[in-house]
């Protein structure tokens, strides 16, 4: 396959994955395609998953990105985000140095990728944040069988299973019923979550308009501006508040806890995510309605994933990275937790404060 | 089960009173005897089957799942019966095995340029889609990996129920009462098997509200006054009511329930020594003693023992009955026989446990000693004398006093004292103040108020209206208690571990130290550690702190940055010091609560050891006070 660069290979002895990427302070390092993936400092060559702000940095030299990456990159940080851009399809091969790098579905927000990376004939796939439950607004998750599989473990522990999405959206209906007096308020991440939320609420049946926080109208204009159906969405700034008695209204979580609040009719507070699934998370951020959807995979879904990759070496990523480790290593593959800084722990200890570390 | 799991979940979340109030009625409304008679006993806490272990439980998850990952699972979640409810897995089929039949991804070799990769065609996203086109997306997805949204050989999400266990049971689930019953006649090596069986047929909220009942520990934020209350209003009932014929009502309480129902004639309580509810004070401010009139108030000495109720009564062929109850209402007469002889006059005294030796009260270390023994040998009874000290009359003979305002039960306390005439029984003295200046006087120096040799055992004045009647729980005004000042000292925060329950991923219990000559030069030493004290707010500054400042981890456990110019000075209130040969520094502090966050102080402006030991000499002079178990007896 190097032939076909009609060089030698430059290197004397086979490739260990860690020669193709390497886990830097500014992130994962490609050297041998002088690129880093998902880089928490400004680098010269960015390859980014998906939009979210803890992988989408502004800044960078060059980004390469699928189109609704880069555009929501756009949309979050203006024109100048970097210094150029270079859109990529899913599928598409692109060759970066002595590697190629392909992009495929991640299943987690619109434009998410997982992003393989071939040297010789080693694969890495950096999965980036993923899921691999059906979603509405995004394309689905794409299996790619790989040697050694990057994977997130947000939900790296046996507690969390998150259920069918449609259970939750028919509880959070079931609550509109039930209280027609009061607004129902509805804490969800603003890139994605909100959109599927959205998205599953229609299908489910529910024709009246959707009230949205102002902090979530840009990015939602997005979706529906990609033929994403969303139906009729109204911004909540201005209405009355007797007229959102039985409506429901979607917002960043940390609005759902503040004075913006009062503008509502005695407001049921739910939450849209993987967290609720632990009851002290609900309690902490006084929920009443906890909703467990998440946008990334579940215990099983992870375990699943790993095993059918067929990869025999992995690495655990930003979260709960003992487990899910310990986990594939009962399973006889190798593992080892990935540390890169500025993940992991920060967005844990900013999870239930920061709107834009979504889950 | 699973409705009473529903109500229990539905609980957890509300944090609204009235809407709590408004789901229990419900719940009684709508479901029928004998469930909801076993579940009103299980929110008294009146249910009485051998609660199981919490090693049982920890056995059944064992024998099902990975150690390890139960371990990590655990300390996220900080409750065991929601970590198993949440991870139990069913029988079958199993995670692992739900891939078996599929064929397994190719070899590696077979990949990169390989046939399956190349005849994928491009995946892309369209704006121009039909939007009609299976209603679930509006994206054009190419693919031919689109309809299943799976990759090759790999069986996801939506093929796989058996993944993710659904919220059908098959077979049905048990009722509540099925549990109940069960579990009274239940033999103890039959109890893991029949766990074991509801844990497979209940969802996961049913798994965890039966973990909760069969351990006993519900922590919901109901209290049985609330349940009663929600129970009383199914039949607009007074709940007062309710309390003064529970303690001869049983589950499923179906005369109870009949009677609310108006079917049938209010219960009668026939037990001739029943427990009342007991009235609480609440810590008095500096703030409110402007509002409050002095010559509205009966100071009395707080005293620190164990807050009880002493009732006699007398059955139906006229024998008196004896019991002595916590303020909870737990019957512990048992541990206290030497006090029975003497409670022969019918009536219901609100008093404190203490120890008195040679007529002088003893600290409260000595009554420990007392407490909690499985047997209450000849020898403890003569080495620690127990006493009551007398301070509310609730009941004299078959009369019920708690609608009399205090200064008249006072009166009639004082009459029953002196007719009881008992050496083991006495009337806890009143202190005469008529401005709150003389009565601060009398708090900082109880043995020349009054107290005389007993000071030692005073720690603080409690404040009662005289004209207020005996009213259950916590009502804000008629009594105070005004404790003596604690202790202060300021520390360094030095490790921080996650909490449990609702602070579960918080790190919120905090051992703090203080300098100390080492042997390189000054080092800190752990001398406390605290979980409360601080304001929600403080709580997330100091977790952020800590996840920012940690140097290792241990497990849960981090160690926080701790250096003479580095680290976190946290002002610590506590309420008396011990010596203490199993810390590493020698004391042990008692009621320990961070009171101030000092950002402002450098670690090594933080108080030492010494000063510490100097309070302890100081202290060994004065009284100890109580741990935080019974710190809050009034």
């Amino acid at each position: 396959m190097t032939g076909s660069f009609g060089v030698a290979a430059p290197y004397m002895t086979p490739m260990r994955p860690q020669d193709i990427l390497l886990p830097t302070a500014d992130g994962l390092c490609c050297k041998p395609g002088n690129f880093h993936i998902d880089p928490v400092r400004p680098v010269e060559r960015a390859v980014i998953t998906h939009g979210h702000s803890d992988h989408a940095r502004a800044g960078h030299g060059a980004v390469l990105a699928t189109q609704e990456t880069l555009d929501m990159m756009r949309l979050r940080y203006g024109e100048n985000f970097a210094g150029s851009t270079q859109a990529i399809r899913y599928g598409e091969e692109i060759r970066l140095g002595d590697v190629r790098v392909t992009f495929h579905p991640a299943g987690h927000v619109l434009g998410s990728a997982q992003i393989a990376v071939t040297c010789k004939d080693t694969c890495i796939v950096a999965s980036g944040d993923y899921k691999d439950a059906p979603d509405p607004t995004c394309t689905p998750f794409e299996l790619v069988p790989c040697d050694v599989f990057i994977t997130e473990a947000t939900f790296g522990l046996p507690v969390f299973r998150h259920g069918d999405a449609a259970d939750e959206v028919r509880k959070l209906l079931a609550s509109v019923a039930l209280f027609p007096e009061r607004a129902h308020l509805v804490g969800a991440y603003s890139l994605g979550k909100a959109q599927r939320v959205i998205a599953l609420l229609r299908q489910a049946g529910y024709e009246a308009p959707i009230y949205l926080h102002g902090a979530m109208e840009k990015i939602t204009e997005y979706y529906q501006s990609r033929g994403i159906n969303l139906g009729e969405l109204k911004p909540v700034m201005g209405v009355k508040k007797a007229v959102l008695a039985g409506t429901i209204t979607l917002a960043p979580p940390s609005a759902t806890s503040d004075l913006w609040t009062r503008r509502f009719p005695d407001p049921v507070t739910a939450f849209a995510s993987g967290w609720m699934r632990v009851r002290a998370r609900a309690r902490q951020r006084g929920i009443e309605l906890p909703l467990v959807i998440s946008d990334h995979a579940d215990w099983d879904g992870l375990t699943a994933t790993i095993a059918a990759t067929g990869a025999g070496e992995i690495w655990v990523t930003h979260g709960q990275e003992d487990a899910l480790v310990h986990w594939c290593k009962s399973q006889g593959l190798r593992a080892q937790p990935l540390d890169l800084v500025g993940y992991g722990d920060e967005e844990e200890s900013e999870t239930p404060l920061q709107d834009e570390a979504e889950a | 089960m699973n409705r009473f799991a529903e109500l229990l979940d539905r609980l957890a979340y509300e944090p609204g009173r009235n809407n709590k109030l408004r789901l229990l009625t419900g719940y009684f409304r709508e479901v029928g005897d004998p469930d909801r008679g076993y579940a009103l006993a299980a929110l008294t806490g009146a249910l009485s089957f051998k609660h199981a272990k919490p090693a049982l439980i920890r056995d059944l998850i064992a024998a099902r799942t990975d150690e390890v990952l139960f371990g990590l699972s655990y300390d996220y979640v900080g409750d065991l019966s929601e970590t198993v409810a949440l991870m139990w897995p069913r029988r079958v089929p199993r995670n692992s095995e739900s891939f078996s039949g599929h064929p397994s991804p190719p070899p590696s070799p077979a990949r990169g340029e390989g046939a399956q990769r190349s005849a994928r065609p491009t995946v892309s996203i369209t704006t121009d889609s039909d939007p009609a086109s299976d209603g679930r997306t509006t994206l054009t997805v190419p693919s031919p990996l689109a309809g299943e949204g799976r990759g090759e050989g790999y069986r996801g999400r939506d093929a796989s129920d058996a993944l993710h266990p659904s919220n059908h049971n098959n077979p049905p689930p048990p009722t509540l009462t099925d549990v109940v019953t069960t579990l009274r006649t239940l033999g103890k090596t039959e109890l893991p098997k029949q766990l074991e069986r509801w844990l497979d047929e209940l969802d996961e909220t049913g798994r965890w509200a039966l973990l909760k009942l069969v351990t006993g520990a519900l922590r919901i934020g109901i209290s049985a006054r609330l349940a009663k209350t929600a129970a009383a209003a199914l039949g607009d009932k007074d709940p007062h009511e309710v309390e003064l014929i529970w303690p001869g009502l049983s589950p499923p309480y179906l005369d109870l329930f009949a009677w609310l129902e108006g079917r049938g004639e209010k219960p009668v309580n026939r037990d001739p020594a029943p427990f009342r509810p007991v009235m609480l004070a609440h810590a008095i401010e500096d703030a409110d003693f402007a509002a409050l009139d002095p010559a509205d108030y009966v100071a009395e000495w707080k005293w620190d023992g164990i807050r009880v109720q002493a009732v006699a009564g007398r059955d139906e062929r006229g024998q008196i009955t004896a019991r002595l109850y916590s303020r909870t209402g737990e019957d512990i007469t048992g541990s206290f026989p030497d006090l029975v002889p003497s409670l022969r006059l019918a009536g219901a005294i609100d008093g404190e446990l203490l120890i008195l030796r040679e007529g002088r009260v003893q600290s409260f270390n000595v009554l420990q000693q007392r407490l909690n023994r499985k047997v209450v040998s000849p020898k403890l009874i003569k080495e620690f004398p127990i006493h009551l000290r007398a301070y509310d009359l609730l009941g004299d003979d078959a009369n019920d006093l708690r609608e009399l305002p205090f200064a008249e039960r006072r009166e009639r306390l004082e009459t029953f004292i002196g007719k009881l005439d008992d050496p083991r029984i006495d009337l806890s003295p009143t202190v005469p103040f008529a401005s709150w200046q003389a009565l601060t006087a009398a708090r900082a120096d109880p043995a020349s108020a009054g107290a005389g040799a007993d000071a030692d055992a005073v720690e603080g004045v409690m404040l009662k209206r005289r004209d207020a009647p005996y009213l259950p729980g916590r009502p804000k005004g008629p009594w105070w208690k005004w404790k003596r000042d604690p202790h202060i000292i300021d520390a360094v925060l030095m490790y921080a571990q996650r909490g449990h329950g609702k602070r579960s991923s918080y790190y919120s219990d905090y051992t703090f130290g203080v300098w100390t000559a080492g042997e390189a030069g000054d080092e800190l030493v752990p001398v406390g550690k605290a979980y409360f004290g601080f304001t929600d707010e403080e709580l997330l500054q100091i977790d952020r702190f800590v996840r920012r400042n940690t140097t290792e981890k241990f497990g849960p456990v981090r160690h926080v940055v701790h250096e003479g110019d580095k680290g976190l000075v946290l002002e610590v209130a506590f309420e008396g010091l011990q010596r203490s040969p199993r810390h590493k520094s020698g004391v042990a502090m008692r009621f320990p609560r961070i009171s101030r966050l000092r950002w402002d102080k450098p670690p090594r402006e933080a108080d030492r050891l010494e000063t510490l030991e100097k309070m302890l000499k100081a202290d060994e002079s004065l009284p100890t006070i109580k741990v935080a178990a019974s710190a809050d007896s009034h």
